[in-house]
């Protein structure tokens, strides 16, 4: 069970609007998780040289702070038995894939490009949310499966 | 951006205040994951799962966030160019195309199957969640594969 967590969820969002407005004002870059992970392994993108470091910079910071709000906390991160490793795999390939192809992820598409008022980010962001919902439903309630 | 700057300001280019900068947004960035409940995949499938018991805290942490980016990036982008950089880095891309439209439709399955964005993947891998250690690999994967798929 999940428990409604309006305030709790507005003042995490808050922080994560702040962490997008930081970057694009200190550095000029939009925080798209997505775009900065496939950037790791990407060599074109290491071209830029050490303008290249923001991007790990960024993921490390973001390992960073969550992990310590969980060793603050001492909380669980999640309370769910862990999906089978298959399904994992198939929906971490599904993701990155996905993000790869259409250049964003609830972050970049969603958190920043509808903060730029871009009407492709709104697309991407209204077509994964449409496909999430429909894909938990058919796995909850069509065949009842793992997750 | 700064079309008319009689010359390019070199003002606040070190490549070590710049990295630091960042990651001080990714702290706030995985601060913000965790305060949200966003870190906990059963929370996130809690939201995509309307026919179900449906917990709307997904659509808070939304709304904030690009609450704030909606009154921030405008103010931002009114200077010349980021305080510690010579230009802001935003995409030209604007067509809405079948890349676009396809690729997100399929982040949003692989979302529905684990309840895992990459932010949230990410931001838990040293936090006991034996998950992510099988879902990070596959996404960088799947990364690499679209890419070479798409190049040839």
């Amino acid at each position: 069970m999940s428990d409604f967590t309006p305030v709790t969820s507005l003042i995490g969002g808050l922080f994560i609007g702040a962490s997008a407005v930081w970057l694009l004002a200190a550095l000029g870059r939009l925080a798209g998780i997505s775009n900065m992970l496939h950037a790791l392994l990407d060599r074109q993108r290491w071209a830029e040289g050490r303008q290249a470091l923001w991007r790990p910079a960024f993921l490390l910071g973001l390992i960073g702070g969550t992990t310590a709000w969980f060793l603050w906390t001492g909380a669980p991160v999640t309370e769910r038995p862990p999906l089978p490793p298959l399904w994992l795999v198939a929906g971490g390939l599904l993701v990155g894939y996905g993000t790869s192809m259409g250049n964003g992820c609830t972050s970049g598409h969603g958190v920043c490009g509808l903060g730029r008022r871009s009407l492709r980010s709104l697309v991407a962001t209204l077509v994964f949310m449409t496909t999430g919902v429909l894909t938990v439903f058919v796995v909850r309630h069509v065949i009842g499966g793992a997750a | 951006m700064s079309a008319t700057a009689p010359s390019p300001s070199t003002q606040g280019a070190s490549p070590v205040l710049a990295t630091v900068l960042a990651a001080v947004a990714g702290v706030l960035f995985g601060l913000g994951l965790a305060i949200a409940g966003m870190t906990d995949p059963a929370k996130v499938l809690a939201f995509l799962d309307v026919a179900g018991a449906w917990d709307p805290s997904l659509a808070f942490v939304m709304g904030g966030a690009v609450g704030v980016t909606l009154l921030g990036f405008p103010l931002v982008l009114r200077r010349s160019q980021p305080a510690c950089a010579r230009r802001f880095h935003l995409p030209t891309v604007t067509a809405i195309d079948r890349r676009l439209v396809l690729g997100s439709a399929v982040f949003g399955i692989g979302w529905g199957l684990t309840g895992y964005c990459p932010g949230p993947a990410l931001a838990t891998v040293l936090s006991a969640n034996v998950e992510v250690l099988w879902f990070l690999p596959a996404l960088l994967a799947g990364g690499l594969i679209e890419r070479w798929v798409s190049r040839r």
